[in-house]
């Protein structure tokens, strides 16, 4: 079960509709991490998908390693904030890149066009230490709302601003389902894994977070993040994000920097003579 | 066969003017020397698509400029202003 202070704040949620992830660094404990790389190495949880659409709280029961992290009160409040307290299961992978591979993958969002508002999650969890040289996966922060098909964007290499996770064993980075990425190079003589999980929510995403900090001045600053890659789509980026939020607060008038009232002022009142 | 091939530069522009900063870039190499992939730089290679052209990249294709479908005004996509280029390199 989650615990109620471990709840995802509203400066964090912010920073999820901005960037379309959060970090979680070292967040899963060691003797997990441990168990983890014992059932991969001797595939003691299945690699293929589980019976998808089923409560997630039902997948993984005997595990002591994946089932274990995906039980941690830390991860429950994570995944509680972002998609409610019974989310399903939708589908799992254990991505392996080999030694030596030195092609990066083809930058890509995973599924197909999602026109919803109501998001997914996916967890990407990182069981053992991953350095640069070992690649990591790559993000790019502030890409997940734009409306793409998979690998449509695989002409793409490089962009300002994106983000490979480097990072310790326990890691955990949180993305919407939108979110573009790729793997990355492993020039090093050791099999890389990274485990993913994508979740689905039963309820409206409204709210589900500790909302105490609600009114904190932050979040607008955050919601107005600039990730430098997409130049002069700033400002529908914002759009797109004012929308966001409030769906997810349930507040329809919402605005920030008058974006979005301005285009939605169409009175009709006459006016006196 | 001739010794010349085909090297691409993409890059794609933060506006349609050609001074303006560069947000994303890929190379493909037709001679075969170079095999860039995903994140395999953190800076473009150039300031600017007119600062490609004075280093001798010829502009190829022009991202058309094409007004928002009615209800999709606010929606983002793909990167707009992509400009490709060529160098011609002998093998």
């Amino acid at each position: 079960m989650a615990d109620n202070h471990q709840l995802l704040t509203s400066v964090q949620m912010a920073n999820f509709v901005a960037d379309g992830l959060l970090r979680f660094d070292e967040l899963i404990p060691d003797v997990i991490n441990a168990e983890v790389m014992r059932e991969l190495d001797e595939k003691a949880i299945k690699f293929g998908y589980e019976t998808q659409g089923q409560p997630l709280a039902d997948v993984w029961r005997e595990s002591q390693g994946i089932g274990a992290m995906v039980r941690l009160p830390a991860v429950q409040a994570i995944i509680t904030s972002l998609v409610g307290k019974n989310p399903l299961y939708d589908h799992h992978a254990p991505h392996r890149v080999a030694p030596k591979h030195f092609e990066g993958q083809v930058w890509h969002a995973d599924a197909i066009i999602d026109t919803r508002q109501h998001f997914d999650i996916q967890l990407f969890y990182f069981p053992h230490d991953t350095p640069r040289e070992m690649g990591g996966t790559m993000f790019l922060p502030g890409s997940h709302l734009r409306r793409i098909h998979e690998t449509d964007i695989g002409r793409h290499q490089n962009f300002v601003g994106q983000l490979p996770i480097v990072c310790k064993a326990g890691t955990l980075v949180v993305g919407h389902h939108g979110l573009w990425h790729c793997a990355q190079p492993n020039k090093t003589d050791q099999l890389r894994y990274m485990f993913k999980i994508r979740l689905n929510p039963t309820v409206r995403q409204t709210l589900l977070w500790n909302t105490d900090d609600l009114d904190d001045p932050q979040i607008t600053d955050i919601l107005f993040r600039n990730h430098k890659w997409y130049g002069n789509d700033d400002r529908l980026e914002y759009a797109q994000r004012i929308k966001f939020w409030r769906f997810l607060t349930g507040d329809d008038r919402y605005d920030a920097n008058y974006w979005l009232t301005r285009i939605e002022n169409m009175p009709e009142r006459v006016a006196a003579a | 066969m001739s010794d010349l091939r085909q090297k691409i530069l993409i890059l794609h522009a933060h506006t349609p003017d050609l001074h303006s900063p560069i947000g994303a870039w890929a190379t493909y190499d037709g001679t075969g020397r170079d095999n860039a992939t995903t994140g395999d730089s953190d800076a473009p290679p150039y300031k600017s698509v007119l600062e490609a052209m004075r280093d001798g990249w010829r502009v190829i294709q022009f991202p058309q400029l094409l007004p928002a479908y009615p209800g999709m005004e606010l929606t983002t996509s793909y990167l707009r202003f992509e400009y490709i280029l060529e160098k011609m390199e002998t093998l």
